[in-house]
């Protein structure tokens, strides 16, 4: 059956939220600027591709997140088995992603593609973080340049931000 | 990849493939490796399709049979029982410290010692409680 309801308008029930709250509106990014645009040089399956997420993964014996803006990342192993990801997060219902932590950081699932010969090869190192951060200035200046010196270090071809 | 539409299309990615799920299925279903390969797929996809910065491919996958899901989304809850009184902040409360999924979590991180897995961008080293 085709969809009956638009896609959830997150901006427009998080000004809701804090409206009955009694909270001021929350201070979305409103990009002004055109986004940067890099052509695909080559076919996927020649690629080399990276992995950010923001669903709060950590591997086992790594330190978790904590939810008062918590700008560290995590270098989490891509041939590492699943099941020693870990899940925390303050601002999604995380029963799913620590069932299955693919539906949130697709590691699994990146490496049947690069199986199944779509993609070229998975980098090595995937990196994760927690989305929840309040301050747009730390994300900006410093943990997305951050990420992106990795992903440029890794030297892959094309990245998949998977956020939540 | 997103979940969010209304807020990708603020922020303004140069690419972004929307999949129509609640928010923490962002590439997927729990244990359905066939539709999470066709998904990411299909997201990976758009590096070829997509002409323009800043378009959006909506991908073609239903959460459910029906959308009433999205009703209840972020929905503030009745207003209490005084007139004018606001919500209950029933939110995650956020601390700052570690919240681990499990204890022994925990424990293996502070049987690992140091973490060179993990990387603080703040000059100060971060307390580990």
């Amino acid at each position: 059956m085709p969809s009956t309801r638009p896609p959830v308008d997150y901006i427009e029930r998080t000004r809701a939220q804090y409206d009955a709250l009694g909270y001021p509106p929350y201070q979305w990014v409103h990009s002004t600027t055109p986004p940067p645009w890099a052509e695909l040089e080559k076919p996927l399956a020649e690629c080399r591709v990276g992995l950010i997420g923001s669903g709060g993964i950590y591997q086992v014996g790594q330190v978790a997140f904590h939810y008062k803006d918590d700008f560290s990342f995590r270098i989490v192993d891509t041939r590492a088995p699943t099941s020693q990801l870990r899940a925390t997060h303050f601002a999604y219902d995380l029963t799913d992603a620590r069932s299955d932590p693919n539906v949130v950081f697709p590691v699994d699932t990146l490496n049947d593609l690069v199986a199944e010969r779509f993609i070229g090869e998975l980098a090595e190192h995937a990196y994760a973080f927690m989305g929840g951060i309040y301050s747009t200035r730390k994300v900006r200046d410093t943990l997305a340049p951050a990420l992106a010196e990795r992903a440029i270090r890794d030297e892959v071809d094309v990245v998949l931000l998977v956020p939540v | 990849m997103t979940s969010a539409l209304s807020i990708t299309r603020a922020a303004n990615p140069p690419r972004a493939a929307f999949l129509d799920f609640p928010l923490g299925h962002t590439v997927g279903k729990p244990h359905q490796r066939e539709l999470n390969r066709s998904i990411v797929r299909d997201g990976l996809r758009a590096f070829e399709t997509l002409r323009a910065p800043g378009d959006v491919v909506m991908l073609p996958y239903e959460w459910a049979d029906d959308d009433a899901w999205k009703d209840s989304v972020m929905r503030p809850r009745p207003a209490g029982s005084q007139p004018g009184s606001k919500q209950r902040d029933d939110r995650v409360e956020r601390h700052a410290v570690p919240q681990y999924q499990t204890d022994a979590d925990r424990a293996a991180a502070d049987a690992a010692g140091a973490c060179p897995t993990c990387v603080w961008l703040d000059e100060r080293p971060n307390e580990r409680t």
